[in-house]
């Protein structure tokens, strides 16, 4: 079952949020830290939900929180410069403040996960609305099994969180396979697409919950890799993105199908996507 | 011999095969090893041998003019290294290069090749499992080739 968490402020109300700590991930990527005082008394946002950030004079983005749960006082957002907005994003200087709604939408299904084994499959930036899920996981080991990541991106200077990925391989019972589609001479790594790790994960495919979030095309050939391993569809959980606006399934901006994806969304069993995502009208 | 048998009955590619057909393969099998950054095959060199990974990585790689090789994809323990044995003109199509130490077990290509000629059923075996390899391998690459996390998707 997917968490769906209720904001306790107004949905259509900005907060302003100072801006602490900008980070450069890869060329294009940055991680920007803000202060929140929204989690006040109990965590901000569950795995997986999203915030929509305001640029003063630019304009309204939806961006995925990647920060810790645990972290009360703060949220994290990584964000990839594509567009005047991002780029406006990206480029605020530290101090500066930022408009903050949300946290919206479905998380992760991490009560659902408890007792057993988690499977990450991550593509690019992807990986961003799942490393909160790997931060609780790692703060609450005990209950959780077996913790695989799989991530998958373009090419080595395009991996998020390279360092972090190296510290997590480190818990244990954590298996962190890394692969990208592009490797140049100095990358000892493998080169493939994600759905080449499967055959080197230790996976209990009866006892696990995979989450899975990137290209929906990778979801797709993902999905198939998993249900090939024995993974059932009630245990396959997926981050869908489409063009939100109002964040509140007010204004049909996301609609895709029966479902708005900032409402119903970004997180849905794999089950309720699967006859969409075979649609090429959607 | 007897070892060898074991450790090819026991590679996940020949996983299942009749012990008849594992016995017949062991003459033309051999222990190899490929310290790292030593090139395993050549692209262009004849292709008379195939590796079953046993330790190690391998990085697929294509030799692009005034630049540098470009790594396809990276073999690991458990996989198969190599077809162009199988069909002609019998000549690597890339090369082939140790990333960290490579622990293999050799297959003589063209001992393979007389045996499958004279013994239909194991060249079916051997050749299902060939195909399998190159249908994953066909998916991953068109995969590949769909630059999915590129920026204008």
């Amino acid at each position: 079952m997917t968490v769906t968490p209720q904001s306790a402020v107004d949905p259509m109300l900005t907060h302003p949020c100072v801006l602490r700590a900008v980070t450069k991930e890869t060329p294009d990527t940055f991680t920007l830290t803000v202060e929140s005082d929204i989690g006040e008394g109990g965590s901000s946002f569950a795995p997986g939900q999203f915030s929509m950030l305001w640029v003063f004079g630019v304009g309204e983005l939806p961006i995925s929180i990647s920060g810790d749960p645990a972290k009360h006082n703060q949220l994290v957002y990584t964000v990839r410069s594509v567009g005047q907005a991002t780029h406006a994003l990206v480029s605020q200087a530290v101090g500066n403040s930022v408009g903050v709604r949300g946290p919206f939408g479905t998380g992760w299904p991490t009560d659902g996960a408890r007792g057993k084994d988690i499977i990450i499959v991550a593509g690019g930036i992807g990986l961003a609305p799942l490393r909160p899920v790997v931060y609780h996981a790692l703060s609450n080991r005990k209950e959780y099994g077996r913790l695989v990541i799989l991530y998958g991106a373009r090419s080595p200077r395009e991996l998020l969180y390279r360092k972090e990925l190296a510290a997590w391989a480190r818990n244990p019972e954590t298996q962190v396979l890394v692969t990208v589609d592009y490797g140049g001479l100095g990358w000892r790594g493998h080169v493939g697409v994600v759905t080449t790790l499967f055959k080197y994960a230790r996976l209990q495919p009866t006892h696990s919950v995979a989450m899975v979030c990137g290209p929906e095309i990778m979801m797709r050939f993902v999905t198939r890799e998993l249900e090939t391993h024995g993974l059932r569809r009630e245990d396959i959980y997926l981050s869908m993105e489409r063009n939100m606006k109002c964040a509140v399934g007010f204004c049909g901006h996301c609609q895709y199908g029966p479902y708005f994806i900032c409402k119903d969304g970004p997180v849905f069993r794999y089950e309720q996507m699967r006859p969409l995502l075979e649609k090429y009208e959607l | 011999m007897e070892n060898l048998e074991r450790i090819i009955a026991e590679h996940p590619f020949f996983e299942g095969l009749d012990s008849e057909f594992t016995k017949l393969m062991v003459s033309c099998a051999s222990n190899v090893r490929f310290k790292t950054g030593t090139y395993i095959l050549k692209e262009g060199d004849p292709a008379n041998t195939f590796y079953l990974i046993r330790e190690g990585n391998v990085a697929v790689e294509v030799f692009a003019p005034q630049r540098k090789p470009i790594i396809v994809a990276t073999l690991s323990v458990g996989e198969l290294l190599g077809w162009s044995w199988l069909l002609p003109p019998f000549q690597w199509k890339f090369n082939a290069r140790a990333i960290h130490d490579v622990r293999a077990i050799a297959l003589d290509g063209k001992c393979l090749r007389t045996k499958c000629e004279e013994n239909h059923d194991l060249g079916y075996a051997v050749l299902k499992r060939f195909a399998q390899i190159m249908e994953q391998r066909l998916e991953a690459t068109r995969l590949q080739l769909l630059d999915v996390y590129s920026v204008s998707r």
